[in-house]
Parts: C-alpha cells; sequence; structure tokens
C-alpha cells in the first residue's frame, strides 16, 4: 500500500511545505532501495503489562532504508510497541505478550530469541540522553567490546566511525578521554546515537529522542536522521507531529493502544482516512 | 503571631482609614516572643546531638591529656608492652591497635564481597516482592543486641572452631572477625543497594539495549557507577567493625598481643575497644591508667571520624555524579 500513495503524491496540487519538504529529503533513499521487504513486522501483536495491555493486535510492516514515525497521544502504546521490537521491555517484570513480532523474519518473542544479537542488530536512541558515566571512547567502544572486539586499533576506528556517522567527531575528536557527562543534551544524544551505531545495527529505534532538547539541538538530530536513514531503518516515537511530518516517509497513528491508520506520511497528515486520525494531526484532540 | 502580615523592620505607614497593617514588636509583644523563643527552643532540640558530639570529643581529650602531657605518644604508638599496673609501667598499645586492625580488616574480607554481591542480587535480580521480604530480615540482623552476638560467638562459634579446626581456644582474632562480619553486613548491603538503585533504570536499558547481558550489565555499569556509593559502605561497615566492643571483649580472648605469625588468626588479640570497656572499671580514677585509656579512645575517635570524613565524601561525589546535587 504504501507504494502506491507514493507515487500518487505528485498529483497533489496544495502541498503543506511542511511535507513536500520531508518528500524533496526522502525520495533519493527510496529510488535508491529496491528491497521491498519489510524489517519489521507486526502480526496481531499485543503486548501485556500485568493483565493491561499497553498495545493491542497491532499489524504493520516497516520498510528498510526509511523512517517511520509513530505519533498519538501520551499513553497510546507507541513507546510500548517501539521497546517491544528490541525487547527491552522484558526488564519490566510480569509482561507478556501475544501474537507475532518478526525482525528480519524472526518472531523476536520465540523462546530461542538470542537477545544479545538482537538488541546488537536493533539499536536504541532513548527519551532521555543516558550516555554512561565514563569517557566518550568508552561510551562509543562499549557494545563493539561486548562483541569481543579487543584490539585498540579496531577500536578506535569504530569510535572515529560511529562518531562521524553521528556528526559528532568535528566537536569531539580532540577530547576523546573526557567525560561523556561534560557535553552537552544535544552532544550526549548523538553520542547516544553513535554508541548505537557501534554495534553495526541495521535498523534504530528512537524514542522520542528529541524531546529533552532545544530547538537547535532537536534541528541537528533531525538532520542525523534524515542521513542516516539511507543506511538504517529508523523507527522513531515522537510527541512533535512537525517532527513527524518532517523527517519521516511513513507515519503510524496509535491511539488507546490501537494502531487507528498507517500510511504515508503525506496521506496521514494531509489525507487521513480515519475521523480520529484528523482529529489528532489537526489538533482537535490529543 | 497571625496579624504580622508585612515585615516588621518596615515602619508603619499612615494609613489614612488609621487601620494600620504592620505591628511593631511592642504592639505584639506575646506573639514576638512566642516566636523566637519557639525557634530558640527548636534549635536547641536540634542541635543537642551535634552539641553530644563536642560534648564526647571535648571530656574524652580532657581526660586524656594528663597522659599525652607526660608520655611519649610514639611508646605509646609502637611498642607492644602493655603493663599499665606494673611498677614501672609501660603503655604500648600497638598490640591493641594492631588486634583492632585485625578483626576489622578480616571482618570485611568476609563482608565486603558477601555485602556487595548481596546488595546486587536485591537491586537486580530478585523480584520485587521477595527484595520487601528479604530487606527487612537484614535490616533486623542490626538490631539485635551486640551482646547477643556475643553469646553466639563464645557458646556456639568458639567450641565449634575448636572442635572442627583443632585451634586452642575458640574464642580468637578469627571468631571475632566471623561475627563483626554478620554485625557489619546490614550497613554494607543497605548503603550499597541504595547507591546500586540510584543509578537508575536509563543506564540499565542503555547497557541492554546495545546487547549487554544481565552479568555484564551489572560489572561493567552498574558497579562502576555505584563505586562512590560501595566504597562509602564498605567505610560504614569499617567503622562498624572498628567501634563494636561487646562482641570483640566477649570473641576475641583479650590477649594483648600480636599473633606470631602474623597472619595467624587462630590466636587471641586484643581490640583497643575491649582493652578500654575491659580495664576502665579497675583502674583508679586519675591513674595513669585510667589516662591511658583514654589516650586509646582518642586514637579511635580521630580513627572513625576520619572515617567519617571519608564515607562522606565517598557519598557526596556519588550522588554529584548521577548529577542528584
Amino acid at each position: 500500500m504504501p507504494t502506491s500513495t507514493i507515487k500518487d503524491q505528485t498529483k497533489y496540487d496544495h502541498i503543506d511545505s511542511i511535507v513536500s519538504l520531508s518528500e524533496k529529503k526522502n525520495s533519493p533513499s527510496k529510488s535508491e532501495t529496491d528491497c521491498q521487504c519489510p524489517v519489521v513486522k507486526a502480526e496481531n501483536f499485543s503486548f501485556y503489562y500485568g493483565s493491561k495491555a499497553g498495545v493491542k493486535d497491532i499489524s504493520m510492516e516497516i520498510y528498510p532504508c526509511s523512517v517511520t514515525a509513530i505519533i498519538g497521544p501520551s499513553g497510546c502504546g507507541k513507546s510500548t510497541f517501539l521497546r517491544s521490537i528490541n525487547r527491552i521491555n522484558d526488564l519490566i517484570p510480569n509482561t507478556s505478550s501475544k501474537g507475532k513480532l518478526l525482525v528480519n523474519s524472526h518472531n523476536v518473542y520465540d523462546k530461542n530469541t538470542n537477545l544479545v544479537n538482537l538488541r546488537q542488530q536493533v539499536g536504541m536512541v532513548f527519551q532521555k540522553p543516558n550516555p554512561f558515566p565514563k569517557s566518550i571512547f568508552d561510551n562509543i567502544a562499549y557494545g563493539p567490546k561486548l562483541q569481543g572486539i579487543k584490539s585498540r586499533s579496531k577500536l578506535q576506528q569504530i569510535v572515529e566511525e560511529s562518531l562521524k556517522a553521528a556528526a559528532l567527531w568535528e566537536e569531539v575528536k580532540n577530547d576523546l578521554k573526557k567525560s561523556a557527562l561534560a557535553l552537552s543534551g544535544g552532544q550526549q544524544q548523538r553520542l547516544c546515537i553513535a554508541r548505537a551505531l557501534a554495534t553495526k545495527p541495521n535498523t534504530l529505534l528512537m524514542d522520542e529522542p528529541c524531546s529533552a532538547l532545544d530547538p537547535i539541538a532537536t534541528g541537528k538530530i533531525e538532520d542525523l536522521i534524515g542521513k542516516l536513514q539511507a543506511d538504517y531503518t529508523i523507527v522513531i516515537v515522537t510527541h512533535n507531529m512537525q517532527q513527524a511530518a518532517r523527517i519521516s516517509e511513513r507515519t503510524a497513528f496509535f491511539c488507546l493502544g490501537e494502531l487507528i491508520e498507517y500510511d504515508s506520511t503525506a496521506n496521514i497528515f494531509r489525507n487521513p482516512g480515519k475521523k480520529q486520525t484528523e482529529d489528532y494531526v489537526t489538533g482537535r484532540f490529543g | 503571631m497571625e496579624n504580622t502580615i508585612t515585615n516588621r523592620e518596615t515602619e508603619p505607614v499612615a494609613d489614612p482609614s488609621g487601620l494600620s497593617l504592620v505591628l511593631t514588636p511592642l504592639e505584639d509583644l506575646t506573639g514576638f516572643l512566642l516566636h523566637h523563643l519557639g525557634r530558640l527552643l527548636l534549635l536547641l532540640i536540634t542541635s543537642s546531638s551535634v552539641i553530644a558530639v563536642f560534648l564526647i570529643f571535648f571530656f574524652v581529650i580532657r581526660e586524656s591529656m594528663p597522659f599525652l602531657k607526660e608520655h611519649d605518644m610514639v611508646e605509646f604508638l609502637t611498642s607492644k608492652q602493655w603493663y599499665p599496673e606494673a611498677d614501672t609501667p609501660k603503655f604500648g598499645a600497638l598490640s591493641m591497635i594492631v588486634g583492632s586492625a585485625y578483626v576489622t580488616v578480616a571482618s570485611l574480607i568476609f563482608a565486603v564481597p558477601v555485602g556487595i554481591l548481596a546488595a546486587v542480587f536485591l537491586s537486580d535480580i530478585v523480584s520485587f516482592r521477595i527484595r520487601e521480604l528479604v530487606k527487612p530480615v537484614i535490616e533486623i540482623l542490626a538490631a539485635i543486641p551486640s551482646v547477643a552476638y556475643g553469646f553466639f560467638a563464645v557458646l556456639v562459634l568458639a567450641p565449634w572452631l575448636q572442635n572442627k579446626f583443632g585451634f586452642t581456644t575458640g574464642t580468637n582474632a578469627l571468631n571475632a572477625s566471623i561475627v563483626l562480619s554478620i554485625m557489619a553486613l546490614p550497613t554494607i548491603i543497605s548503603v550499597a543497594e541504595d547507591s546500586i538503585s540510584t543509578v537508575g533504570r536509563e543506564l540499565r536499558e542503555a547497557s541492554y539495549g546495545l546487547g549487554a547481558t544481565r552479568f555484564e550489565t551489572i560489572f561493567k555499569v552498574v558497579l562502576p557507577t555505584a563505586h562512590s556509593g560501595i566504597i562509602a559502605a564498605v567505610i560504614l561497615g569499617m567503622m562498624r567493625a572498628i567501634g563494636e566492643t561487646m562482641v570483640v571483649w566477649m570473641a576475641s580472648g583479650n590477649a594483648a598481643q600480636i599473633p606470631t605469625p602474623w597472619w595467624d588468626l587462630s590466636q587471641s588479640v586484643r581490640t583497643m575497644t575491649a582493652s578500654i570497656a575491659g580495664e576502665m572499671g579497675e583502674t583508679v580514677k586519675g591513674s595513669d591508667h585510667y589516662y591511658s585509656l583514654f589516650a586509646t579512645g582518642v586514637l579511635l575517635l580521630v580513627l572513625i571520624f576520619a572515617l567519617n570524613i571519608i564515607s562522606e565524601y565517598f557519598l557526596v561525589s556519588a550522588k554529584k555524579k548521577l548529577g542528584k546535587i
């Protein structure tokens, strides 16, 4: 379904400036990648905290090398869904799931899932920048070291590559030994992105990565997401609808634990199929 | 008091209606007095514990002054000869200092690994329900009177050590260390558990999110982040062990000697605390012996005070590191 709507986009005569901007930014990556099999696929997936459902009966497909935004009011299950993909929700006691959640066509809620491999393939960036109280170098090298990489030169190379990919290298290349906590909030968040990239994932989950940042730092992170989508599948949860419109290719609208609508970002914001979505994106609700 | 709306310092403003909103102290004398007396009373009550500490320091140091003036401090700290009641009395406290150090260090060798692992277990591994069950039990350990531990040391542990390992005496440094380590455990566990818990879910999630196992998360992220608080926990446990009197008096055998060879914990020792408690009743007030015991007390106070400052430093830097200050 998303492929057809993307072609239709040119037909629109009145174009919201924000969305048009995101289309221009997103279109090249689309033509580059002809892989259309979904990286993440939910099939009637539900997740429960105790007996309370966090998300109910979600079915959606997330495509590679693109940005997928998840929007919705607070407590609607968007973070729950995102955190189910790398099973970081397992840390909360008394949770259970139903249905299937496939990553690279493997159901991650299978009993024999290798969580270490899963989390190395599916990196995560959290709401609040959470660098370890270690040096910048050690923060980035943490993941690769867990993978068993010991060679100093190899680690140095990974740290440099990751910091460059996260657009932080120029700012910190002389202070790699300094504590990561001495960086500003925006730099810390880019460090966390670099740290997630260092394990060489193919998917990045971002849980409101800009909600604790000022507008300038937010702009930098958004630019970075724009660049990263050429190589990574990015799923981003956001409260900020303009942000979803600016950076994403597809948008899913969640409400009360259910997936209301999932379509191309252009359609969700200009031509939503459901009344609930329209009310939310136009600000009448939520 | 309730009528005092504005600052008392401001001059009463002549109000055209004749109703002033400002009270002078004289106009509301009872309110004024109650306010200040109340504050004074509360200040006295809250500072009583601080005053008590200063009074303890003052009296212990005052009572030790005659000894500190007349005797050689170097001899006091380095000689093993402790014959306070002899014709030519000798006051060398080294064996007591070493005894205190022995039982403290040996008890920490047992208590620190067990305490830290128990803290990790409670904070990161068991479910919330079990933690809520186990924590009060550990805290009860701290509430058991030390003389009860002493009974355990003398009646259970001493015969067992003697029979099992063939020691010449069951009341020895090892016995005292084992009991002290049990007594230091609640302090170490609860302080270490607090600091491990303050590490927070964010850092743990970051570590798991990068593909770390629970073991790796605990030993590479949680414990290094909490290390200041853990050091403080160890020092607090150490203070508990150094200051403990009743148990070491009952369990250590009370021989003022340094074991030979030095590592032999199966020999009896005597600690500074046990020496003070045991000999105080037998001395004549105002004798050299009496004053020398106070000098030992000063030494203990200085040690504990120094350890307290160090642990406070680590606790504050633990909080700073996590941005809690």
